[in-house]
């Protein structure tokens, strides 16, 4: 079971009254850019072993869309953040390195 | 103008717990910041209870104000005092960014009573009963559907939508059933 605390209402939501909208942090290309970088930001996607940020709704709730940062290998949550950021909060990303030094960061 | 009806008429279960179906009651959802000029003022004429913090719910006599989400506020009152409470918001938030609008109808709202009125939620709902503050109301899934419910000195009031009313009169009573007790 995944509980993500909801950072607008500080709930402990249990994953069922989330749902999931894929990979956080993606930079769009839209008209003017090329064939090859449109179908990236359409289709490719990280999907890490490890850590991964992501988008989830608190659709059973509040309704608000929010940023989480997740192990996809062992389920540990590290964090979730308001949606209203283009970035990982740094003390966020500070908390990540300190438990999987491996981690190549967010680039 | 027809005459007002609740979603069952009333419906009620006695098993462990009791449950009744409610209403009608009046409800306005109230869309606006919280930084918003005027808006506990306008709140307070409208309740009497002061502009409810994240998760609670103010109450004062038949009349409640809840905290739905950063943005929204769900405001209970005598289904006749709804337009009347609409002009005032409409007057004291006058220039100010904000919705109120009257859901009194799409709405349905039980009563679940007892001692061991909490269980009837604990199996319905992912969420934690056991942390539930007084005066906190919590959004969350009732089996299928989205639902609210906060608990007061007698038990709990449950808030859905209207066209699950069925659905959750069904869940609740299967959920009270005599000799279904959790512990």
């Amino acid at each position: 079971m995944l509980l993500l605390e909801c950072p607008y209402c500080g709930v402990k939501a249990e994953e069922t009254e989330l749902t999931a909208g894929g990979e956080a942090h993606l930079k769009r290309f839209g008209p003017g850019s090329s064939g090859e970088e449109f179908e990236a930001y359409m289709f490719a996607r990280k999907n890490p072993k490890g850590v991964h940020f992501e988008r989830w709704r608190h659709a059973y709730g509040c309704g608000k869309w929010f940023l989480a940062a997740r192990c996809t290998a062992t389920l540990e949550v590290f964090g979730t953040y308001p949606a209203q950021t283009t970035e990982p909060p740094a003390d966020l990303v500070e908390k990540i390195k300190a438990k999987r030094p491996d981690w190549k960061g967010t680039k | 103008m027809s005459k007002v009806a609740s979603a069952l008429g009333g419906a009620r279960f006695d098993g462990f717990a009791s449950v009744s179906e409610i209403g009608p009651l009046g409800m306005i959802t109230l869309r606006a910041k919280p930084d918003v000029k005027g808006l506990a003022a306008a709140v307070k004429a409208v309740t009497g209870t002061k502009l409810p913090a994240q998760r609670r719910v103010e109450r004062a006599g038949d009349k409640v104000a809840a905290w739905m989400s950063p943005d929204e506020y769900l405001l209970i009152l005598p289904y006749a005092e709804v337009k009347a409470a609409l002009a005032t918001l409409a007057d004291k938030l006058a220039g100010q960014h904000h919705l109120a609008v009257d859901v009194s109808d799409a709405r349905a709202v039980f009563r679940i009573e007892g001692a061991e009125a909490a269980q009837v939620l604990m199996k319905l709902a992912p969420a934690d009963l056991t942390a539930l503050e007084p005066g906190e109301i919590r959004r969350t899934r009732i089996a299928q559907v989205a639902g609210a419910f906060w608990a007061d000195e007698t038990g709990f009031t449950l808030v859905c939508f209207r066209s699950v009313a069925g659905y959750v009169m069904g869940l609740l009573s299967h959920s009270a059933q005599p000799g279904s007790e959790l512990f």
